[in-house]
């Protein structure tokens, strides 16, 4: 037997060591190299305007994309009201009544597989069954679009997270003459609360950034879109009309040769990075605990 | 109200919460089908007019009505090819030095910044690939490639900084985050006694790794680079800025070109008053959502062997 | 019961304690018998399933009103399988069956037609780890009851109340009562589920080892809960500590594998076992 060489071994120990730091470091710088222009750049187009003024023509020199802004909220808050509510009674069903059903495996098994479609056919979808009947692009069909996006994701962190629960205290409550759905709104959801509220915040930030499904649902408008009546409803987006958003409002901006509006692109893109990162980081640090899911 | 309409009642709720939580544990599946079947059902009239031809078709003209897929499911597949052949080695010598490498804490710093970067929209991707990085491509990069590589096929043509190349950066770096974090997981499962066997035989730490670790995460790795190769398909706002947006196929990786999310992503608008353009767009739809689901499919069966072979 | 009545001779001579059980100065010395107390629940032949496996074969025993009644046995034996029937949570998991008859005020609470809820409302049950609910301590205690009962904020507060004295804990969380439960010592959690137990003040009360995961001290305390407890409740405690079940209870039962191999007064099966495995076992002999 040939005994190999000690120093052979150790260089190439040594080559993929210093590889791995630099592929590391590599990686790293461009992904800071991302953040610092996003930074930099978005923050020298940010002004007051941006806020206050909504979305206009190039020519006009102060606009802004309060509208978009607003419009992102109202979609966003659409999504959750519809994804959020049917993830978690999805995500009930599998970790509570059907842990062993054979349904329970393909719902788990479609979710993941839902997760990985591509967000683009989900807006291709929404415009074929709600943009066409309702011969409109709505801020509903994206609102929609983008519940459909976190649906699989909420159903599978729920799952996930209220396994955790110990069935003792299942017991515990069914033994005190609970009805089951008590047992559960009532014992465990409370003990999983924490987790419950990370993953849907989690989930809330991961949609708000879509631009794909946007595209041809909620499409976009260049006015503020709220409801043209009296009372309180007059701060209320009506999300029947094209809704005015920050992510398409980026895309067709920075699509364009105008520097002005690139500029706008970069401030919002800022804006809505921020936003998410800083819900995550919420979500993460302040109710912790949260099981982080991928795939 | 007496006793056993309580009782009565009380079962009712349950039942009908049970119920309603089956429902919407449904809906996933529903929603799931009826994607499919829409896109199915809407790209009828592309079908009718194209047939087969339409698969090995590279012509692309909304004015003559005449299309074809050929160029979009080919700058799909190179463009998720590139990026592949770059996030994935990266990805695994990146979640290499977390778990072997790095001091813990600096693991910590560094694996909660990739997770925090896998949450950045992917438009972000998209423009800061067409304003930071398609200029250096441009006169930076590409030229270089070209004067040490030009004899090969992939660095012939003038170098345009909007290509392919540039889109599979782009894709690659929107994965990395997801592939090194998926990774990282992996290794991190491998019992340490197992590696301290390695390391107590006298082994380095390369050999460890090629020896012990891989071979026992290979199968999560490979895992996570099918659920990767399904993001980097039919990834959309970061391809569509810096593609290039044209019909044709070239063997240069320096010219421009289309992937299947990138061409709805960018033609739809025009497409809506054209029902056959439209319908050809939705029949595209359709073959990136059959390539996803194969692809989706096999990465899930994939892991519930992976967590069957786990629990043996 | 068989088993009790005759003890032959051969089989236990002199008990050879390896530890000596001190045994409480219970109902024998009362002279009790056995027969001429009522039951609070009987048991006939009851069998137990998880999926095809079988865990429990035609356990016979009559649970005596406002007695303690220990059962014993080395671990996996059966013994929690059996009270977890009692209030039939077993229900819970779909793969878990039982067959027999448990009577309880004449009617057998294995059928269909027993209302769940009301059976568990007078049946209480305390588990191995304590499971205060993530609420405070005064709603801990009122989830029953405002489960099962309409009541006014000054009757809650009074059951509440009661109930908190009633597991010796009233004066040590009085201050306290909108604190987190979570925040309770171990041993005072474990109080805190019996309080929450008894506030819907059921007859039987199930104790599944409730004290392995205390402290000797909060052990003692629980012990000397059961003592108090014994004087309006029917108790089933389960139990792996010999001298536990010595200390508190009336009557034990001994499960092997599945099987009630002797069940008598507990004074008499820790000094004078009527077989040869629950000497084993006692003894520490058990292997």
């Amino acid at each position: 037997m040939k005994p190999s060489s000690l120093t052979l071994r150790r260089s190439v120990d040594t080559f993929i060591k210093v590889l791995s730091m630099v592929a590391s470091l590599v990686g790293i710088l461009f992904l800071l190299w991302i953040l610092w222009d996003l930074a930099f750049k978005g923050f020298e187009a940010l002004d007051i305007n941006f806020f206050t003024r909504r979305t206009g023509p190039f020519t006009v020199p102060e606009t802004g994309m309060a509208n978009a802004i607003v419009g992102t909220l109202y979609i966003t808050l659409l999504a959750t009201i519809v994804g959020v509510p049917i993830g978690l009674l999805g995500g009930i069903f599998l970790s509570e009544f059907g842990r062993n059903h054979p349904i329970s495996s393909a719902v788990r098994f479609f979710a993941n597989i839902l997760m990985g479609t591509p967000s683009i056919l989900v807006g291709v979808f929404i415009y074929a069954v709600i943009v066409l009947p309702m011969s409109g692009f709505s801020g509903l069909a994206g609102g929609v679009a983008l519940a459909i996006i976190m649906l699989p994701v909420i159903t599978r962190t729920t799952e996930d997270i209220l396994a955790l629960v110990p069935n003792e205290l299942r017991e515990s409550a069914l033994a005190l003459g609970a009805p089951h759905w008590k047992m559960i709104v009532h014992i465990v959801f409370r003990a999983a609360r924490a987790g419950l509220i990370t993953g849907v915040i989690l989930a809330i930030a991961r949609v708000s950034g879509e631009t794909a499904p946007l595209l041809f649902t909620a499409f976009n408008n260049s006015y503020f879109t709220y409801y043209d009546v009296e009372g309180p409803m007059k701060y209320v987006y009506d999300m029947t009309e094209p809704t005015a958003n920050l992510t398409v409002t980026i895309f067709n901006y920075a699509m364009t040769p105008y520097e002005q509006w690139q500029k706008q692109a970069w401030a919002g893109s800022l804006l809505i990075t921020g936003a998410i990162l800083v819900l995550s980081v919420i979500a993460r640090t302040f109710f912790g605990g949260g099981k982080k899911r991928r795939a | 109200m007496d006793k056993s309409a309580v009782k009565a009642r009380t079962n009712k709720v349950d039942l009908f919460f049970r119920g309603l939580t089956l429902l919407c544990a449904i809906a996933v599946i529903l929603v799931m089908l009826a994607i499919g079947f829409e896109l199915f059902r809407n790209s009828t009239l592309s079908m009718k007019e194209f047939g087969l031809r339409f698969l090995s078709d590279q012509s692309w003209n909304p004015v003559t009505s005449e299309f074809g897929a050929l160029s979009s499911i080919y700058g799909t597949i190179v463009s998720t090819i590139i990026a592949m052949l770059i996030a994935a080695p990266m990805g695994i010598i990146i979640a290499l030095f977390l778990t072997e490498l790095s001091h813990p804490t600096l693991a910590k710093v560094v694996g909660g910044a990739i997770e925090l970067l896998a949450a950045i929209p992917s438009i972000i991707f998209g423009m800061w690939g067409l304003f930071v990085l398609v200029p250096i491509m441009q006169t930076k990069v590409e030229p270089w490639l070209q004067a040490k590589l030009g004899f090969l096929p992939f660095f012939k043509g003038i170098p345009m900084g909007v290509d392919m190349l540039t889109a599979g950066i782009i894709l690659a770096l929107m994965i990395l985050p997801f592939i090194t974090a998926f990774t990282r997981d992996v290794l991190n499962m491998v019992p340490p006694v197992l590696k301290e066997a390695g390391y107590g035989a006298g082994a380095t730490m390369w050999e460890v790794l090629k020896h012990i670790s891989i071979p026992y995460g290979i199968r999560g790795i490979v895992g996570a680079m099918f659920i990767g190769l399904g993001r980097a398909i039919g990834e959309t706002m970061a391809v569509t800025f810096v593609i290039g947006n044209s019909h044709k196929i070239s063997a240069s990786l320096f010219s421009s070109g289309n992937s299947i999310a990138s061409t709805i992503a960018l033609e739809f608008g025009e497409a809506l008053n054209d029902p056959l353009f439209k319908s050809v767009l939705i029949e595209l739809g359709l073959i990136l959502f059959l390539i996803t689901f194969i692809f989706q499919v096999i990465a899930q069966l994939w892991i519930l062997q992976l967590k069957k072979h786990e629990r043996s | 019961m068989e088993e009790k009545n005759d003890v032959p001779d051969d089989t236990v001579q002199e008990p050879v304690l390896k530890h000596r059980i001190q045994v409480a100065d219970g109902p024998d010395s009362e002279a009790e018998n056995f027969d001429s107390l009522p039951s609070k629940l009987v048991v006939k032949d009851l069998c137990f399933f998880y999926g095809k496996h079988q865990v429990l074969f035609d356990n016979n025993i009559e649970i005596k009103e406002n007695r303690v009644t220990a059962i014993i046995g080395p671990s996996g034996c059966g013994k929690s399988t059996h009270i977890r029937v009692y209030n039939r949570i077993y229900e819970l998991y779909r793969e878990q069956r039982a067959t027999g008859e448990i009577i309880m005020d004449g009617s057998n609470l294995l059928s269909r037609s027993v209302d769940i809820m009301e059976l568990r409302k007078n049946v209480g049950m305390i588990f191995q780890k304590p499971t205060p609910f993530p609420m405070t301590i005064y709603d801990n205690v009122a989830y029953g009851l405002r489960l099962h009962y309409r009541m006014s904020r000054s009757d809650l507060n009074d059951r509440v109340e009661k109930a908190l004295h009633g597991a010796a804990l009233w004066d040590e969380v009085k201050d306290n009562l909108n604190k987190s439960g979570l925040a309770l010592s171990g041993g005072q959690q474990q109080r805190l589920c019996i309080a929450r137990a008894i506030a819907t003040e059921p007859d039987v009360i199930l104790m599944d080892e409730p004290a392995s995961a205390l402290d000797p001290v909060a052990t003692s305390k629980i012990e000397e809960l059961i003592g108090i407890l014994r004087k309006d409740y029917t108790i089933c405690l389960v139990t792996h500590n010999m001298q536990q079940a010595a200390r508190v209870s009336d009557y034990t039962a001994f499960f092997y594998e599945g099987h009630i191999i002797e069940f008598s007064l507990t004074r008499q099966l820790f000094t004078k076992p009527a077989k040869k495995q629950t000497e084993d076992y006692i003894t520490g002999r058990f292997g």
